[in-house]
C-alpha cells in the first residue's frame, strides 16, 4: 500500500457529500440576522439609506466557511484513516508466518497490534488459519477457524530462526495465501521458504522497520573492553547507551559502567572501548544496550573477560642463576597475557584477594603460612603447587606429618627416568581420562617428563589424579579443599624436569583449571565431551531465567551453537563446567546482521513507517473549529462581535492564561517575617472573633515571655493551614470551633511534616468547664474528626513530673480561663522516675507534638496592646492568682517547644548532688 | 388586558421607587443652598396680603377706599409680594424616555422626574408653587412634594412625548424637561401658546450618551422603544456621521426655537451628574431670562 494512503471505516456517510451544493444554495439565501437594537432617536434616523447597499445574501466567503466545515464534518464522521492498517490479501485459507525471533522483541506488542486487526478481519471472513513459528521445530500446521488460533501472542524465542529451510517442506497441501510476520533480518533460507510459499499463493510479508541493534561479545583488547554494536541498516550517525551491568559488593545487581556508542553515518558497525578498572571488570555480569529489550542487544559475559588475579609466591632466597631456570618464569610467561599477576610474600598477596597461588615448589610452609593459605583454599580460592628439586627432597616421615597443602602423599626423592644415569626413555603423557578437567585436550606427542616426584600409592590415588604419565604415574593429582581446590604439578614449573611447560598444552592446562580467563575462540574445540550446565538462559527481551531446571548441554551443542548463534536446544545464556563459566549470546563473534532480502515483486509492508493515522477527531475539531470562526464572522458581520461588553472575551482570555502567580511575593514577605524571630502562630478558625481572641491571647503570652524569659518573640501570626508554610513556627496554637471544616489532605501532609520536624500544636477545645462526663462536647467532636488525619503519637494524660511541670515555672496545674486538670500530651514511653528503665529514644528532643486540653488558654493570656487583660478569670484575687498560672503553663509550654528536654535533667539534679557527694 | 395582581405589582414598585426617587432629589436639592428669599412679605404681587392703616408717604393711589370706608382712618391694600407665579412642570415620561443606553447610566425618564422633583422641592422651600401640567394648579408647600412625585411617575404609553401647557396660569414659569427625540411640533405650538399667555421657562433636553455617541455598527435593526417604527441598516457605522449631524441640527433648532422666545434650552445628559443641570435649572428660573442656552 502507499504510504499516504487514504481510507474510510463508512464510506457510505460520504454520499452526504453530494448534497453540500443544495446546502450552498441554502445557506447563500439566508443571510446573517441583522441586530435588533432599541433606539429611542430611531425617528432621527430615518431616512437615512444605507450608502453601499449590500447584496442581502450571505458573503461568499461565509458561505465557503460553513460549507467547508459541514464538508469536513461529513468527512469526519465517514472515519477516514491515513495509512490505514493492511489487510490480508485473499480470501481463502491464510498462513500466518511468524519469525518470532530476538529481533522481534522490543516492539513485540506493536506486533501484536498489527497483527490482530488481520486475524479479526480474518475471523470476521471466516477464513481458516494456521500459524508457524519460524523458531520452532518445522511441524505441519493445520488450518482451523480464526478463533481456535493460538501461539501467535507467545513471547518470540531468544534467537533466530534457523530451519526456515526445514519449513520449507513442511507446508500444509492445497493453495493458501501467507501473510509473513519478518523481523527484518536475514537469516538462512528466507529465500528458499519464500520460494515455496509463493509456490501456494499470495505472499504478504509484514515487517515493520524500526531500529534495530544488537551487541557482539565484548573482548579485551589492548586492556580496555572493546564493544561492538552492529545495526542491519546503514541509517544515519545515531549514539547508543551501552550499560555495563555487574553485582556491587554487596552482590546487588547495578549499572557499573555506561559508554555511548556513535554510529557513523552510513556505517552497520560501531566501536567503542572500555577501560575499567580490573576489580570492577571482573565484577560484570553483562552488556547491554540501553532502552533496547532484546536478547540480541544484551550480551553476556564470561571467562573472556575476567583477568584473575594470580599470585606467585617466588623461591625463598634471592637466587643466582639463568632466568630460565626460573621456576616462575614460564608460569610469569604463560599468565601474564591474560591474567593479573600479583607478586610479594605470602602475607602480602593474600591482602590483594587472588584468585589462584602459585607454590612453584616451595616446600616448606611455616604453621600460620600453612593456616592462612589452607583458609584461602576453604574460602574458594585456588592453590597450585609446582614440584622441584626442594619438594623432592622433603621427607614425609621426617615430617612426621603430612603436608595439608598437598594432594596426596609424596615419596621422598622422586624419581628420574631417561636420564643420564637412568634407563628408560623421557615418558609421555597419556590421554586425559573421562572426568579429568583436562578431558579433551590433545596430547601432543613430544610433551615428555623426565623428572617427577612420586605420590605415595593409596586408595585415593587414582581419584586424586588428574592427569597421568603414559605408565599410569599421576602427574597432576588434585584435592578439593572447602569451596577451593589444590592442584599438584608433579613436574616443575621449569623445563628442568619435562617439556610440558614448553608446550602449548601447559597453557591449556592452566586455562582449564580457570587459572587463565580469556579463553578465545580458537579454543571452542575443547567444549566436546563436557555436559555443560546452564546457569541462567535469556529469554527473548534480554531478560535471565534461572537455569536450573533446564538440562545440561552437551559440548558439541554447545560448539555449535557458539558457531552458528543459538538455537532451540541451546539457548543463550550462560553454561559452567565447574569453575569455567561459557556464555553463549545471542550475537556471536562473527554475527552480521543483514536486512532480509526479498524476492522481486514481494509485497513487503512496513507497516510502522506511517502507523495508520485516524482523522476522525482532527476533522471534527477542525468542522467544530470552522463552526465556531463562524460564529465569530456572523457576529462580526452583524457589528456585535465588540458589542458583547467584552465579556466572552475576557472569558476566552482568563480560559488561556495561566493562572496568577498566587501569593508568591507576599509568601516571601511572609517567610521572611516569621523567621525574623521566634513567632508564636495560631491556626486561624474562620470566625472573627475567635480569631481576634486566638491573636490578643499569643500577644499577652508573648509579651510575658518577653518580660521573664529570654524568649523574645516577635508578634504573633495567623496561619491558614490550606495554604501557608508551616515550618517557621515552633508552636501552633490551635483553638477548635465546632463545625470547623477539616483539613485538606496537602494540609494534612503539611501538618504532619510540622509535628515530625518537632513542632508543636496546642490544641484548644475551650470546652473546659463542662463536666468530663457525658457526651462529648460539639469541640471535642470535632478535635476528634479533625484529629484522625494527623500523624499523632499515642497520647496520654499529663504524667507527675512531666517535662511541662518544671521547664521554667513548677506549676502542678494548667490552668486557662477554666481550671480543667485534663491535658493530654504525648504518652510517655516509660515511666519518667524509673529513668533506667529501657526506653525508646524520643524523636524531636522529647517535644510532644501534641498538647491537648480545653481550659480556654487564649482568653487567660489575652491582653490588649497595653497589657492590660482582655478577659476576667474567676474572681477577685482568686481569678489573678489562675491567670499568673495560666501565663505561667504558656511560659512552660513554650520553652518546652524550644528547650527539648533540656530541662528534664532537674528530674535527675537530686541524683547528681547525691552522687557528688556534697 | 391588565390583571389586578400585576397591577398592584407594578405599583408597588413605583411606590417602591417613590422613596428612593425623593431621597435623591432632597439630596440634590439640598445640595444647593437657598439663598434670601423673603417671599412671606408685602410686596409686588397678584394676590391680597393685608390692609394697614395708611402712613405718611403712602400715594393716594395705594389707599383702599372700600376698606377706609368701613373705618375712620385710610387704610392701604397691600398684596403679598410674589417672586413667581407658580412653576408648571411637563416633564416627558414616554416609551422614548424608557432608553436606557448602558446598565451604568439611569433612563431618560428616571433623571428627568430627578432632576424635576429637585427642582420642585427647591422651589417649594423658596416658598413657590407648583404644578405639574394636567394634575391641577400650582400649589405651595412642601407637602405637595408627594402628590408631584406619584403623578410625575404616571407611566406614558405614548412613544413620543407631546408637551402642552395649557394648565399653566399665565405670567408664571414652565419647566419642560424631554429628549425631544420625536416630532417638533406640538413643543412648537406650546411653546408658542405658552408665550402668548407672558409663560417663560426652561427647555431642558435629556439625552442618554449612547444618542450622542451611536456607537453602532454592522447589520441592525433599529426599533424605537415603543417598536412603533424600525429601521433597517446594512451597516450602522456607515449612519453614524449624518445621524449625529441630525442631531444636532435637532438640538441647534430646539436652542432656536426656545431663544426666540425667550426660553432658556440645555441638553442634559444622563452619564454625568445631575447638580449641574439642577444648577443650571434654578439660575435659570429664578435669574432674569437674559442667560442665552447652553448645554452642559
Amino acid at each position: 500500500m502507499m504510504p499516504g494512503a487514504l481510507a474510510f471505516t463508512q464510506p457510505a456517510i460520504l454520499l452526504a457529500l453530494a448534497a453540500l451544493p443544495v446546502l450552498w444554495l441554502v445557506l447563500r439565501a439566508v443571510p446573517p440576522a441583522a441586530r435588533r437594537q432599541r433606539f429611542a432617536a430611531v425617528r432621527l434616523l430615518l431616512g437615512l439609506n444605507d450608502a453601499a447597499r449590500q447584496a442581502d445574501h450571505t458573503p461568499w466567503w461565509l458561505l465557503a466557511l460553513r460549507t467547508l466545515a459541514i464538508a469536513a464534518a461529513i468527512t469526519g464522521l465517514a472515519g477516514p484513516v491515513l495509512n490505514p492498517a493492511p489487510q490480508a490479501a485473499g480470501n481463502g485459507p491464510l498462513l500466518i508466518v511468524m519469525d518470532a525471533s530476538w529481533a522481534e522483541a522490543p516492539d513485540w506488542a506493536a506486533r501484536q497490534d498489527l497483527l490482530a486487526p488481520l486475524l479479526e478481519a480474518a475471523a470476521r471472513q471466516a477464513r481458516p488459519l494456521a500459524l508457524i513459528r519460524l523458531t520452532d521445530p518445522p511441524q505441519m500446521p493445520q488450518f482451523r477457524a480464526a478463533q481456535g488460533l493460538t501461539g501467535h501472542t507467545a513471547p518470540p524465542a531468544a534467537f533466530a530462526p534457523s530451519g526456515m529451510a526445514a519449513w520449507a517442506l513442511a507446508l500444509p497441501p492445497g493453495d493458501f495465501a501467507t501473510l509473513w510476520l519478518s523481523d527484518g533480518l536475514d537469516h538462512p533460507g528466507r529465500a528458499a521458504l519464500h520460494a515455496a510459499l509463493a509456490a501456494r499463493g499470495a505472499v504478504q510479508v509484514l515487517e515493520p522497520r524500526r531500529d534495530l541493534l544488537a551487541l557482539a561479545p565484548a573482548s579485551m583488547k589492548d586492556g580496555a573492553v572493546s564493544l561492538r554494536l552492529l545495526r542491519p541498516f546503514a541509517g544515519p550517525p545515531a549514539v547508543h547507551s551501552v550499560i555495563a551491568r555487574g553485582p556491587d559488593p554487596a552482590g546487588t545487581e547495578r549499572d557499573l559502567a555506561r559508554i555511548s556508542v556513535p554510529f557513523a553515518a552510513g556505517a552497520v558497525q560501531a566501536n567503542a572501548a572500555l577501560s575499567l578498572p580490573p576489580e570492577l571488570r571482573n565484577r560484570l555480569t553483562r552488556f547491554e544496550i540501553q532502552d533496547h529489550a532484546s536478547a540480541g542487544a544484551v550480551s553476556l559475559t564470561d571467562d573472556r573477560l575476567k583477568r584473575r588475579k594470580v599470585a606467585i609466591l617466588p623461591e625463598g632466597g634471592p637466587r643466582e642463576g639463568l632466568t630460565l631456570l626460573d621456576q616462575t618464569h614460564f608460569l610469569t610467561r604463560a599468565l601474564s597475557p591474560s591474567a593479573d599477576l600479583v607478586a610479594g610474600n605470602l602475607t602480602a598477596v593474600l591482602q590483594a584477594g587472588p584468585d589462584v597461588i602459585i607454590l612453584a615448589d616451595i616446600a616448606r610452609l611455616s604453621p600460620a603460612e600453612t593456616e592462612s593459605l589452607t583458609a584461602f583454599v576453604t574460602r574458594g580460592g585456588l592453590l597450585l603447587r609446582f614440584a622441584g628439586p626442594r619438594l623432592a627432597a622433603i621427607d614425609p616421615v621426617a615430617a612426621a606429618q603430612d603436608d595439608p597443602l598437598l594432594p596426596v602423599r609424596l615419596r621422598a626423592g622422586g624419581r628420574e627416568i631417561g636420564g643420564a644415569m637412568s634407563w628408560g626413555d623421557p615418558r609421555p603423557l597419556a590421554p586425559f581420562a573421562q572426568g579429568s578437567p583436562f578431558h579433551g585436550l590433545p596430547v601432543p606427542p613430544d610433551v615428555t617428563v623426565s623428572r617427577q616426584v612420586l605420590a605415595e600409592p593409596g586408595p585415593d590415588l587414582a581419584e586424586a589424579s588428574i592427569a597421568a604419565l603414559a605408565d599410569g604415574t599421576p602427574l597432576v593429582t588434585r584435592k578439593l579443599l572447602g569451596a577451593g581446590q589444590i592442584v599438584l604439578f608433579h613436574v616443575s614449573a621449569n623445563a628442568e624436569w619435562s617439556s610440558l611447560p614448553l608446550s602449548g598444552l601447559f597453557v591449556q592446562m592452566l586455562e582449564r583449571l580457570a587459572v587463565t580467563a580469556g579463553a578465545g575462540p580458537a579454543q571452542t574445540g575443547g567444549l566436546e565431551g563436557r555436559v555443560w550446565r546452564p546457569l541462567r538462559v535469556l529469554d527473548a527481551s534480554g531478560g535471565l531465567i534461572s537455569g536450573e531446571d533446564l538440562p545440561g548441554l552437551d559440548g558439541a551443542l554447545l560448539a555449535k551453537a557458539r558457531a552458528e548463534g543459538p538455537f532451540d536446544r541451546a539457548l543463550p545464556g550462560l553454561y559452567a563446567d565447574g569453575a569455567r563459566v561459557l556464555a553463549l549470546n545471542v550475537v556471536g563473534d562473527d554475527t552480521r546482521l543483514r536486512p532480509a532480502l526479498w524476492p522481486a515483486g514481494t509485497k513487503v509492508d512496513t507497516g510502522d513507517a506511517a502507523p495508520a493515522l485516524a482523522l476522525k477527531g482532527a476533522l471534527l475539531a477542525g468542522a467544530l473549529a470552522l463552526l465556531l470562526a463562524d460564529v465569530l464572522c456572523a457576529l462580526w458581520l452583524s457589528g456585535r462581535l465588540f458589542a458583547l461588553r467584552a465579556l466572552p472575551l475576557a472569558l476566552l482570555a482568563a480560559l488561556c492564561l495561566p493562572a496568577p502567580p498566587g501569593q508568591g511575593q507576599s509568601g516571601d514577605a511572609l517567610a521572611i517575617a516569621a523567621t525574623e524571630g521566634v513567632v508564636l502562630a495560631y491556626v486561624r478558625s474562620g470566625e472573627p472573633s475567635l480569631d481576634a481572641l486566638s491573636l490578643a491571647g499569643l500577644r499577652g503570652l508573648s509579651d510575658r515571655l518577653s518580660e521573664r524569659t529570654a524568649v523574645e518573640p516577635l508578634e504573633p501570626m495567623a496561619v491558614d493551614i490550606e495554604t501557608d508554610e508551616l515550618a517557621f513556627y515552633p508552636f501552633l496554637y490551635w483553638p477548635i470551633r465546632p463545625g470547623q471544616p477539616l483539613p485538606s489532605p496537602a494540609a494534612y501532609d503539611r501538618l504532619n511534616a510540622f509535628l515530625r520536624s518537632g513542632g508543636m500544636i496546642l490544641f484548644d477545645t475551650r470546652d473546659g468547664d463542662l463536666p468530663s462526663f457525658g457526651p462529648a462536647s460539639p469541640e471535642a467532636e470535632t478535635l476528634r474528626a479533625l484529629a484522625l488525619g494527623l500523624d499523632a503519637p499515642a497520647l496520654g494524660p499529663v504524667p507527675q513530673g512531666h517535662i511541662l511541670t518544671r521547664s521554667f515555672y513548677l506549676i502542678d496545674r494548667f490552668p486557662g480561663r477554666h481550671d480543667s486538670p485534663a491535658l493530654w500530651v504525648e504518652a510517655a514511653l516509660q515511666d519518667p522516675q524509673a529513668a533506667d528503665g529501657p526506653a525508646l529514644p524520643p524523636q524531636n528532643d522529647g517535644v510532644t507534638p501534641l498538647v491537648i486540653g480545653g481550659n480556654d488558654w487564649a482568653s487567660a493570656w489575652a491582653t490588649d496592646e497595653w497589657g492590660v487583660a482582655l478577659y476576667p478569670i474567676g474572681r477577685g484575687e482568686a481569678g489573678e492568682r489562675q491567670r499568673e498560672a495560666a501565663v505561667r503553663f504558656g511560659i512552660n509550654l513554650i520553652m518546652h517547644v524550644l528547650t527539648g528536654n533540656y530541662k528534664s535533667d532537674q528530674v535527675h539534679v537530686p541524683a547528681l548532688l547525691d552522687r557528688l557527694g556534697q | 388586558m391588565t390583571q389586578p395582581s400585576a397591577l398592584r405589582h407594578e405599583a408597588q414598585a413605583l411606590a417602591g421607587a417613590l422613596p428612593a426617587l425623593l431621597a435623591e432629589a432632597d439630596r440634590l436639592a439640598g445640595a444647593l443652598a437657598l439663598g434670601e428669599h423673603g417671599r412671606k412679605r408685602a410686596g409686588q404681587g397678584a394676590d391680597f396680603w393685608q390692609y394697614r392703616p395708611a402712613v405718611p408717604g403712602d400715594t393716594l393711589s395705594a389707599i383702599d377706599w372700600r376698606r377706609s370706608a368701613r373705618s375712620d382712618a385710610p387704610f392701604v391694600r397691600e398684596r403679598e409680594w410674589q417672586g413667581a407665579q407658580g412653576v408648571t412642570f411637563w416633564v416627558d415620561q414616554s416609551r422614548s424616555m424608557q432608553f436606557q443606553g448602558a446598565p451604568a447610566y439611569p433612563s431618560k425618564a428616571g433623571r428627568a422626574a430627578v432632576l424635576a422633583l429637585a427642582l420642585a422641592s427647591l422651589l417649594l422651600k423658596g416658598g413657590e408653587r407648583i404644578a405639574l401640567e394636567g394634575a391641577g394648579p400650582a400649589r405651595s408647600g412642601r407637602a405637595q412634594i408627594a402628590p408631584f412625585a406619584r403623578a410625575l411617575l404616571a407611566p406614558q404609553p405614548a412613544e413620543y412625548g407631546a408637551p402642552t401647557l395649557t394648565g399653566a396660569a399665565p405670567h408664571g414659569r414652565a419647566v419642560i424637561l424631554s429628549d425631544f427625540l420625536g416630532d417638533l411640533a406640538p413643543l412648537q405650538a406650546a411653546l408658542a401658546g405658552a408665550s402668548d399667555r407672558g409663560l417663560r421657562g426652561i427647555v431642558m433636553q435629556v439625552l442618554d450618551p449612547v444618542e450622542e455617541a451611536f456607537p453602532f455598527a454592522g447589520r441592525t435593526l433599529f426599533r424605537s422603544m415603543g417598536g412603533g417604527t424600525a429601521l433597517e441598516t446594512q451597516d450602522a457605522g456607515d449612519l453614524r456621521a449624518r445621524y449625529l449631524a441630525r442631531l444636532s441640527a435637532r438640538k441647534a433648532e430646539l436652542a432656536q426655537l426656545s431663544g426666540a422666545l425667550g426660553w432658556h434650552f440645555m441638553t442634559h445628559h444622563t452619564g454625568g451628574p445631575a447638580l449641574p443641570a439642577l444648577l443650571w435649572a434654578r439660575a435659570a428660573l429664578g435669574g432674569d431670562a437674559s442667560r442665552g442656552s447652553r448645554a452642559g
